[in-house]
């Protein structure tokens, strides 16, 4: 039901429009005409396509390596690298932007210091590169994952029988070790690419307004919700989304290869050489410190008094977070409230799915799941469009508003883009229950509803509470959404916040220690999340020895 | 004719040692076997057997000692530059590749013109018997015709040894028996020097020539199947090759000669010349169980007992015997009509003096 409302209502309303003719009503395909007719869209379609596409090679570059050293040989640090690897996606990357533009800029650190020294620049962050860069920077953790998670999983003995019959070195990835773990980097690739498509908050900040998702933002708010080329523009992001989607289903589909047979061993790693080592050690740091610039960046922006033509700034201050916590403390509290909320509904919506879904025999069961799991591919600007236009004529009794301005909008759209996250925790939390734990209490008398309350919820509670926590954490920092649905700024959450202070230099102190938070908030609550799922395996050993036993 | 040539190594073994980490796996292992030999590592999981062929394949941490294939010293070789094949346990086919480019793949590092290998593909395929199966994807194959495909794409590029890596142990019963008789034959037809390890002491028995038997990284003994069996060379290898009934005592002198006492006085007289701790070994199918009335045979070695349990398995009856505080086993052939123990019965158990065993404790 809530689905049906704020998903599947809304992203059907986006569709009608942009298929109605806007001065009769008429079905048409004359909007698409229109857009694919003005060369401001064709520009901004090719650009958003070659920024991701650019960002998902880049990405690549970043992630390769740190995977495939990382698993495969002696390494010391190995988990050290691996978990600096992930810290990028615990930042939204147009809070980097800022921070990178400072860095990297024409005139940021880095191009300073190579004037200085070599006389050139590089321009990392001209126009669109700018873009490639720091979303690359962001998301390349995606890659890094599941790349890591595939070659972790490719049975010993595959490389073994390959060097048994004469390969080695670069023939061996390329023709063994690639293809293997071809899945993991699919999945990853794909998921770079929907989320650089979609993307809202860096551009903006960069001030890129030909790709496809600012001028969606930006025809809503200057035109306004009755202008049909937002509505083509969010039909088309959707539309590539679940394209990619598709695509990357289709290019695993038979190759889920679950290599680690019975009699395999865990992995090979190789002890290297000593130049070798020196030399992966370099390119992992390089790419390290490229990595978490950005973070580099922010924090000393945050401490910073004047940051502008120099390799560091002038002096240092916590000026800035005096200022944010006495004028902005309003959107810290917003942003602990929206989150909050969302995020338990999330759960207690995931756990609800989930349970229906695994454990009964309901007609229509796998719709609520894929349901559920499609708002992965639904972009935040076209659910805050969606929103914007379906419910901006319905008037909340109490709050005596349209529900498309009240601050409950905000915390609906949470639910739902978090819900696919919460979503999965929670299928896997049950998975590891085993039916047969439920089996034995209503044997013993408990109702369905009882054996739910009393075994399976408290068994899951890791999970339940992972999923929790991973969806208050990346809720806490959403901004294309919200960009759309904030009506007044005593609503706004923390993203907001810092994406209008980062509008204006002054602001920029401010809105770094703003984004610090916001970091803070994430790494905190990840790293929890983290802690739980450790401490749940632990417990959950015991379920599943019972359930093996039960087995046999 | 065979589409295989290949021409038989030797393998030679000398103090080899290997160590994961503080574990040490193999203790100085010292083996030599011969080239177009069928040779089997039986022992129990954890024995090390899987490391030492790994380590002759140059998997797995780097040994001490020497290997030397054909003569040629291999320990510092990458297992890519040591030509020896080895069928993996698990099969290790490439799922992402077909069947005809998993048995290329080989032949294609090896930078072998393309016409070629397809002869070579086809040849061995044939030979196997599933040609027609060439542009299958490796899931798409049961397990005994994955492991037939393991076997040809590691015999199409023609290695000096193969190795084989407790192969079976993935195939049902049935097809357990097929295979180990077809490797065999194979094996036969090729004179390829072949190392094959298992577990399982009835394949190691049925399909080698000589076999090593190891224990806790330790060779305890190596031989021909039937000779480990019946000169076991200590108590492991007695009880790990079927069942063995282990009196353990000290053997002493007496007025007629040597005579043994069980650990709790049970004594049995004896003909031979050694002396000090021992264990008697004896196998259950060898013994003769008698009623303790019955007349006395000075020529067999006579145990006194008491029945405590019995077990009727169809061509045998197994007897449980109450040696003292030890429990032998007798299997006594069941015909029709036979008269049967019972338990409490009092028995007296003859041996055929050769066939008792003494061994060290």
């Amino acid at each position: 039901m809530f689905l049906l409302l704020f998903l599947l209502v809304p992203m059907a309303q986006v569709v009608v429009v942009a298929f109605q003719d806007p001065n009769t009503g008429a079905p048409t395909l004359i909007n698409f005409v229109d857009f694919f007719k003005t060369s401001l869209f064709q520009e901004s379609f090719i650009n958003s396509f070659y920024v991701a596409a650019m960002s998902v090679v880049l990405s690549s570059l970043f992630a390769l390596p740190l995977a495939y050293f990382t698993t495969r040989f002696n390494f010391g640090g190995a988990l050290l690298i691996q978990t600096l690897g992930i810290i990028p996606l615990i930042m939204p990357p147009f809070v980097g932007a800022v921070a990178m533009a400072l860095l990297f800029g024409a005139n940021g650190s880095v191009n300073l210091l190579l004037d200085e020294w070599f006389g050139f620049t590089i321009p990392f962050m001209e126009g669109l590169n700018g873009v490639i860069f720091v979303e690359s920077i962001h998301y390349f953790p995606f890659i890094l994952i599941n790349l890591s998670a595939a070659l972790n999983n490719i049975d010993r003995a595959m490389e073994e029988s390959a060097q048994n019959l004469g390969a080695s070195g670069t023939r061996l990835f390329r023709r063994i070790v690639f293809p293997l773990a071809m899945p993991g980097y699919v999945a990853g690739a794909a998921l770079v690419f929907i989320k650089v498509f979609d993307d809202l908050g860096t551009p903006l900040l960069l001030n890129i307004n030909n790709m496809l998702a600012p001028q969606a933002y930006l025809r809503i708010t200057s035109i306004g919700i009755s202008d049909p080329m937002g509505y083509v523009i969010s039909v088309i992001l959707v539309a590539f989304s679940l394209l990619s989607l598709w695509v990357s289903l289709l290019a695993l589909r038979g190759k889920d290869y679950a290599t680690l047979q019975k009699g395999g061993g865990g992995l090979m790693r190789r002890d290297l050489r000593n130049w070798e080592k020196i030399g992966c050690y370099a390119v992992v740091i390089l790419i390290l410190l490229l990595v978490l610039s950005p973070h580099l960046g922010l924090l000393l922006l945050s401490f910073g008094t004047i940051w502008s033509f120099s390799v560091l700034p002038d002096a240092y201050t916590i000026d800035h977070y005096v200022t944010v916590f006495s004028e902005a403390s309003g959107y810290i509290t917003n942003t602990l409230l929206y989150a909050g909320l969302a995020a338990l509904f999330d759960v207690i919506i995931g756990t609800g799915i989930a349970y229906i879904v695994w454990r009964t025999g309901l007609p229509g069961r796998k719709w609520l799941d894929y349901g559920a799991t499609a708002a992965l591919a639904v972009p935040g600007v076209v659910i805050g469009i969606g929103y914007l236009r379906t419910y901006h004529g319905i008037n909340v009794p109490i709050a005596d508003q349209p529900l498309a301005s009240w601050w409950v909008i905000i915390v609906v759209a949470l639910t739902i883009r978090r819900l696919p996250y919460a979503l999965r925790a929670c299928v896997a939390a049950l998975q590891q229950v085993s039916v047969m734990l439920e089996e034995a209490a209503e044997n013993l008398g408990a109702t369905k509803g009882r054996t739910v309350w009393r075994i399976v919820v408290p068994l899951m509670s890791g999970g339940i509470l992972a999923g929790f926590v991973t969806s208050f954490a990346t809720a806490s920092v959403e901004l294309s959404a919200t960009l759309m649905l904030v009506a007044v700024d005593s609503d706004a959450p923390l993203a907001y916040g810092i994406y209008e202070f980062m509008q204006s230099a002054a602001g920029r102190g401010p809105g770094a220690a703003l984004g610090v938070i916001g970091v803070v908030f994430v790494g905190l609550g990840t790293y929890i999340s983290h802690r739980i799922i450790e401490r749940g395996r632990v417990t959950l050993e015991s379920t599943a020895i019972v359930a093996e036993g039960a087995a046999a | 004719m065979t589409s295989i040539n290949t021409t038989a190594a030797g393998v030679e073994i000398e103090d080899l040692d290997v160590s994961f980490g503080d574990t040490h796996v193999l203790k100085g292992a010292n083996l030599s076997i011969e080239p177009g030999e069928f040779f089997a590592f039986l022992g129990p999981s954890g024995s090390g057997k899987s490391t030492l062929l790994r380590a002759i394949a140059g998997f797995g941490p780097t040994p001490s000692g020497r290997i030397l294939i054909g003569g040629e010293e291999v320990a510092h070789l990458p297992p890519w530059k040591r030509n020896v094949g080895m069928v993996f346990q698990s099969y290790a086919l490439w799922p992402h590749m077909t069947v005809r480019r998993n048995v290329a793949f080989g032949l294609e590092e090896r930078k072998l013109p393309s016409r070629e290998i397809a002869t070579r593909v086809d040849a061995v395929l044939e030979m196997v018997g599933l040609l027609d199966l060439a542009e299958r994807r490796p899931a798409q194959l049961s397990g005994g015709q994955q492991q037939r495909i393991a076997l040809a794409r590691t015999l199409v590029v023609e290695p000096r040894v193969l190795l084989l890596d407790e192969p079976l142990s993935n195939l049902d019963a049935n097809l357990r028996i097929q295979m180990r008789r077809e490797l065999r034959e194979l094996q036969q037809k090729l004179r390829l020097t072949t190392i094959f390890v298992t577990h399982d002491q009835e394949e190691a028995n049925t399909t080698s020539d000589r076999m090593a038997v190891l224990n806790d990284g330790v060779i305890q003994q190596v031989g021909a199947p039937m000779e480990l069996y019946d000169n076991p060379a200590n108590l492991f290898v007695a009880t790990f090759l079927g069942t063995a009934n282990v009196l353990k005592g000290l053997v002493e002198d007496t007025d007629d000669g040597a005579q043994f006492n069980s650990v709790d006085g049970v004594p049995i007289p004896l003909h031979t010349k050694e002396r000090g701790p021992r264990s008697l070994v004896f196998r259950p199918q060898n013994v003769a169980i008698a009623p303790a009335n019955a007349p006395v045979d000075s020529d067999r070695v006579r145990i006194a007992g008491t029945v405590c349990h019995m077990e009727f398995l169809g061509s045998i009856i197994r007897y449980g015997v109450s040696v003292g505080a030890d429990t032998a086993l007798v299997d006594d052939q069941h015909r029709r009509g036979a008269p049967v123990f019972a338990i409490g019965d009092e028995v007296n158990l003859f041996l055929q003096k050769d066939q008792v065993t003494t061994l060290k404790n």
